[in-house]
């Protein structure tokens, strides 16, 4: 039962850090209908600019999280108006699918390369919130990190939630994803929502590294393959659906944690991705995706 | 603007280039540059008619192109078979995995399709990263010369010229399906597969023959670079790797079997180039990818194409 | 697509070409050392020091006068840890360069990867790679620096021995240095009378190893841990141990975690962690008479000065092989390959950081197992056993 348990515990909590990366591609896709393969570089970004900006006495360490988490906003709207916002919004159509999945990739290689470069290629560590010594449950231990991760999770869907169906530029932004055409019609800037959404699933990403690196470290490289398995949370929820997103990564992380404890800790790395060919050949949708008919 | 003339000049010219390039390689290490561009050309025009012609997106061909290495380098190293049977067994076999997977994963469309092949590619990778009895893991494997006979194919200028073979054998397959019934199906399919449809043409099974004949042009050129390069990593079958195949065929050109060939030069050449920057070089890398989309969005050739036909003296233009 | 198109392509190509080959000719007085190391990517924690080191050192000397009048070169490529870019660029430097001795190889898949070209081209080849597989059996040109694999988990389990620990448990990565350790784990238990209870992998991107580490918990008799690994992983590997109350079973890594990152990482996690280590690790702590003292003072401190960094072990083989290439080469007259290959191989009593050199046609490493030292984690850091 322990052991259940203690896998339970892992599963939990690398799948909330999956949900928060699949949040960020949800909200950019729903925006934009952009893949933003990107993504995984504003964790690193949120992780590296903490460590940077504590390390070099810069900021205070209170200021130190939400000044990398503005940064990374800023650094995603930059990838919008310089990169993404030239090609997608270009006269006489947009770029193709292909063409936005090769700028964001072209982006994060870029986005890799200049943390190399400037913030070096160690890892790094943030010191825990609330100290690193295990809660004790039945048997389980628990780091209390992942309860901050869990707790950071719940607050970011209250907010989304908050600001998509209160505010009323989150209720435009909604609009644009549901129709483009109709919503430019009724005076809404299609830029101004194409940059906020990259600004705030950056700013998300920013926020799930810094919750994450005192469990998971940080490094230059860390964003390549959570940014990949944040993507088969968002696939596997439908992509675009921001609570199918949170539920995606949680099955993802809980299906790597079971697996590797009770098959094989060797091949733990393809659970998620075989589940999500396996679900996708099965429901060309994903899980909770709507049903979508094809416009001619 | 007719077609096949235009097709047959540019092979012609590219024949040309093939011919007349050794004379300037000044050493074997750029007839080694040389043929890693030729085989990411012939997977690249593979591709270019999956993601060109037929309008699908595949992020996880590395998975077929190192089906393709590892089947000849496994089969020649571990048991023996003759290389030839050995590139063949690994064709066939990797066909018939794109043909069983083709029809479910093709109903998927946009980001999905993207999804479902990017996972197909990555477990192709993480199986041959794991299995280190068969495949050495990611330390990699030596592959055996390949031969026929008693003739071994070893050393670059060798492998120039039969990589050079190969790579006009793949343009001129492309070019003339392209120019068949099959390429005109093709074509309505990527306007719109609502109306080609309705005008009768067989979705399913296009689409499937695609997948399937890019698949089996990536296996190949997969099997040459084992035998050519004589060790094989992983990291051939890795995400990077097929994103690096797509990236080749957006910036050379989409729909432009020559634009796979000139994208996959320069792909293939520009991080020698950049190798002197060290540090930088990742950051140039995107740089130059993300410049590229955004100012010469149909790719190279067509952009290109495009320049010289509106100046009025290009009357040779198409 | 006309052909007036094709013809500017291929133009381009020519123009290519001939810069490339224009950037070749290659300056006679100079001393070219050509390096491939895994300067970014995975295992770039070897790569970057090596590379740093290589730059740092060439330096010093050209600043003194080179050797025999002569300035080095060095000629570095960043393989990114993938041993076939390690072919690409090995057949650059030979064919390309043409320089007169490669030291370089980060990783065992690089250099084994390789071994084939240099002993067809006839150059030099100082390797950096860990595996005993770089120099056995011998091959001709090909030599290498750091203490191997083997003597390391030999080490570990002669400790193992004297504090009567008998059931392991391995936990490492997936990757090529983790593996390599864990073979040779499986191969030694017989010798030493040590028996391997479990095996678990974790992949290089985990983040979270407590499901491994629960199930080496619940194994039967489980006394002692053998971490296979490098990295981020080994830190978190340290820390869950910590969080899981594991602390009553021995915690041995072996010497990929050789740095204060590994340590810092874990958050006090690896406390009580033994590890067998390069002396330069803990060169102060040494006897005031051990000759490695003085040499591993200066170069921890010639590299904190240039680069603002804590040294690792990493770093070290490369100042190793650097010097012992350099030594041959004043021995030899010149840069005649045959010669500096035959001058390398007869390196005796040379003194580097990472141990006493003795070389013979037999033993193209030629270090021994007693210049390994074991080394224990306290208050976070360092300290020498014996």
């Amino acid at each position: 039962m322990s052991e259940f348990l203690q896998f339970l515990f892992s599963g939990i909590g690398n799948g909330a850090i999956y949900a928060l990366v699949g949040l960020g591609f949800a909200i950019i896709y729903n925006a934009s209908h952009v893949i933003n393969f990107a993504q995984g570089e504003f964790v690193m970004i949120g992780g590296m600019a903490t460590v940077s900006l504590i390390a070099g006495g810069i900021v205070p360490v209170w200021l130190a999280m939400p000044v990398a988490v503005a940064v990374a906003g800023g650094i995603g709207m930059a990838l919008e108006k310089f990169a993404v916002e030239p090609a997608a919004l270009r006269r006489g159509g947009g770029a193709s699918v292909v063409g936005l999945i090769i700028i964001t990739i072209g982006a994060s290689i870029f986005i890799r390369g200049a943390v190399e470069v400037w913030l070096g290629k160690d890892f790094h560590r943030l010191p825990p919130f609330s100290g690193s010594e295990a809660i004790d449950i039945a048997g389980a231990k628990l780091d209390p990190q992942i309860l901050w991760v869990l707790g950071g999770l719940a607050a970011v869907v209250a907010g989304l939630k908050w600001f998509f169906e209160r505010t009323r530029f989150g209720k435009a932004m909604l609009a644009a994803s549901h129709n483009r055409l109709a919503a430019q019609l009724v005076g809404i800037d299609i830029r101004r929502v194409l940059l906020a959404s990259f600004g705030l699933s950056a700013a998300l990403g920013a926020l799930a590294g810094i919750l994450t690196a005192p469990i998971t470290l940080t490094k230059y490289d860390i964003g390549i393959m959570l940014g990949l398995k944040g993507f088969c949370a968002a696939i596997l929820g439908g992509l675009g659906s921001g609570f199918g997103a949170v539920l995606g990564g949680l099955a993802l992380g809980l299906a790597e944690a079971m697996a590797a404890g009770y098959i094989s800790s060797a091949y733990k790395d393809a659970v998620a991705f075989v589940i999500i060919v396996v679900v996708l050949i099965l429901m060309p949708g994903g899980l909770f995706g709507a049903k979508s008919s094809e416009r001619v | 603007m007719k077609r096949l003339p235009l097709g047959t000049g540019g092979l012609l010219a590219l024949a040309a280039i093939v011919v007349f390039l050794p004379f300037v390689l000044p050493n074997n290490f750029y007839f080694d540059v040389a043929v890693k561009t030729g085989l990411n050309a012939i997977v690249c025009i593979g591709l270019n008619l999956l993601i060109g012609y037929a309008g699908q997106i595949s992020l996880g061909h590395a998975g077929f192109f190192a089906l393709g290495a590892y089947s000849s380098a496994i089969l020649t190293a571990r048991y023996g078979w003759p290389a030839p049977l050995a590139m063949l067994t690994g064709a066939v076999g990797v066909g018939l995995i794109a043909f069983v997977v083709a029809r479910p994963i093709l109903r998927l469309k946009g980001h999905y399709l993207a999804m479902a092949t990017l996972g197909l590619g990555i477990i192709v990778a993480i199986v041959i990263n794991r299995e280190i009895a068969l495949t050495g893991g990611p330390d990699g494997m030596t592959v055996p010369a390949f031969s026929i006979g008693g003739w071994r194919a070893v050393g670059a200028q060798t492998w120039y010229w039969i990589v050079g073979g190969a790579l006009l054998l793949a343009v001129w397959l492309s070019l003339n399906l392209i120019d068949s019934g099959v390429g005109r199906a093709l074509r309505a399919l990527h306007g719109s597969e609502v109306a080609a449809a309705t005008a009768g043409v067989d979705i399913p099974r296009y689409k499937t023959l695609v997948f399937v004949v890019s698949a089996v042009f990536a296996s190949l050129a997969g099997s040459l670079f084992a035998h050519a390069d004589r060790f094989l990593t992983p990291v051939e079958a890795g995400f990077l790797r097929s994103i690096e195949f797509v990236t080749m065929v957006v910036l050379g050109g989409m729909a432009s079997t020559f634009g796979g060939v000139v994208g996959a030069a320069i792909l293939t050449v520009l991080p020698q180039l950049l190798a002197g920057f060290h540090d930088y070089k990742h950051l140039a890398f995107g740089a130059i990818m993300i410049g590229v989309m955004i100012f010469m969005p149909k790719g190279l050739v067509p952009s290109l194409a495009m320049l010289l036909r509106r100046r009025p003296r290009a009357g040779a233009g198409p | 697509m006309s052909n007036r198109l094709l013809q500017r392509i291929g133009a381009t190509a020519f123009a290519v070409a001939a810069t490339l080959g224009l950037a070749a000719a290659a300056e006679a007085q100079t001393i070219k050392i050509g390096s491939f190391l895994a300067v970014t990517g995975p295992a770039s924690f070897l790569g970057d020091p090596e590379a740093k080191t290589l730059r740092l050192y060439a330096d010093r000397v050209n600043a003194a006068g080179g050797i025999n009048g002569r300035k080095i070169e060095i000629v570095i490529y960043d393989s990114g840890g993938d041993a076939r870019q390690a072919v690409t660029f090995v057949k650059r430097l030979i064919e390309e360069d043409k320089v007169d001795l490669i030291v370089g190889g980060s990783t065992t898949g690089e250099t084994m990867a390789v071994v084939p070209l240099v002993e067809e081209a006839q150059i030099p080849f100082i390797s950096l790679g860990g595996a005993s597989v770089i120099v056995e059996p011998v091959k001709k040109w090909v030599f290498k620096m750091p203490h191997s694999d083997r003597m390391a988990v030999e080490k570990i389990f002669a400790d193992m021995n004297k504090n009567k620990l008998t059931n392991v448990a391995i936990i490492g990565g997936s990757g090529a240095f983790d593996q390599s350790c864990r073979k040779e784990a499986q191969t030694l238990s017989a010798k030493y009378g040590v028996k391997v209870v479990a095996d678990e992998t974790y992949a290089p991107t985990d983040s979270d190893m407590t499901p491994q580490l629960t199930k080496i918990k619940n194994a039967a008799g489980v006394q002692a841990i053998l971490g296979c690994g490098f990295g981020a992983p080994t830190s978190i590997t340290a820390r869950n141990y910590r969080q899981l109350g594991m602390q009553n079973i021995a915690f041995y890594f072996n010497h990929g975690v050789g740095s204060q990152q590994f340590i810092d990482g874990a958050g006090g996690g690896a406390e009580g962690v033994k590890v067998p280590v390069a002396a330069l690790l803990v060169a102060a702590q040494l006897a005031d008479g051990d000759p490695q003292k003085k040499i591993g003072m200066a170069y921890t401190e010639a590299y904190k000065a240039a680069h603002n960094q804590p040294i690792s072990t990493f770093g070290g083989h490369a100042y190793d092989g650097f010097f012992v290439a350099i030594e041959a080469i004043k021995r030899a007259g010149g840069t005649d390959k045959a010669k500096v290959r035959d001058e390398i191989e007869k390196t005796k009593g040379h003194v580097g950081v990472d141990g006493i050199y003795n070389m013979t046609p037999a033993d193209h490493m030629g270090l021994s197992l007693d210049s390994f030292k074991m080394v224990v984690v306290q208050n976070n850091t360092w300290k020498l056993l014996y």
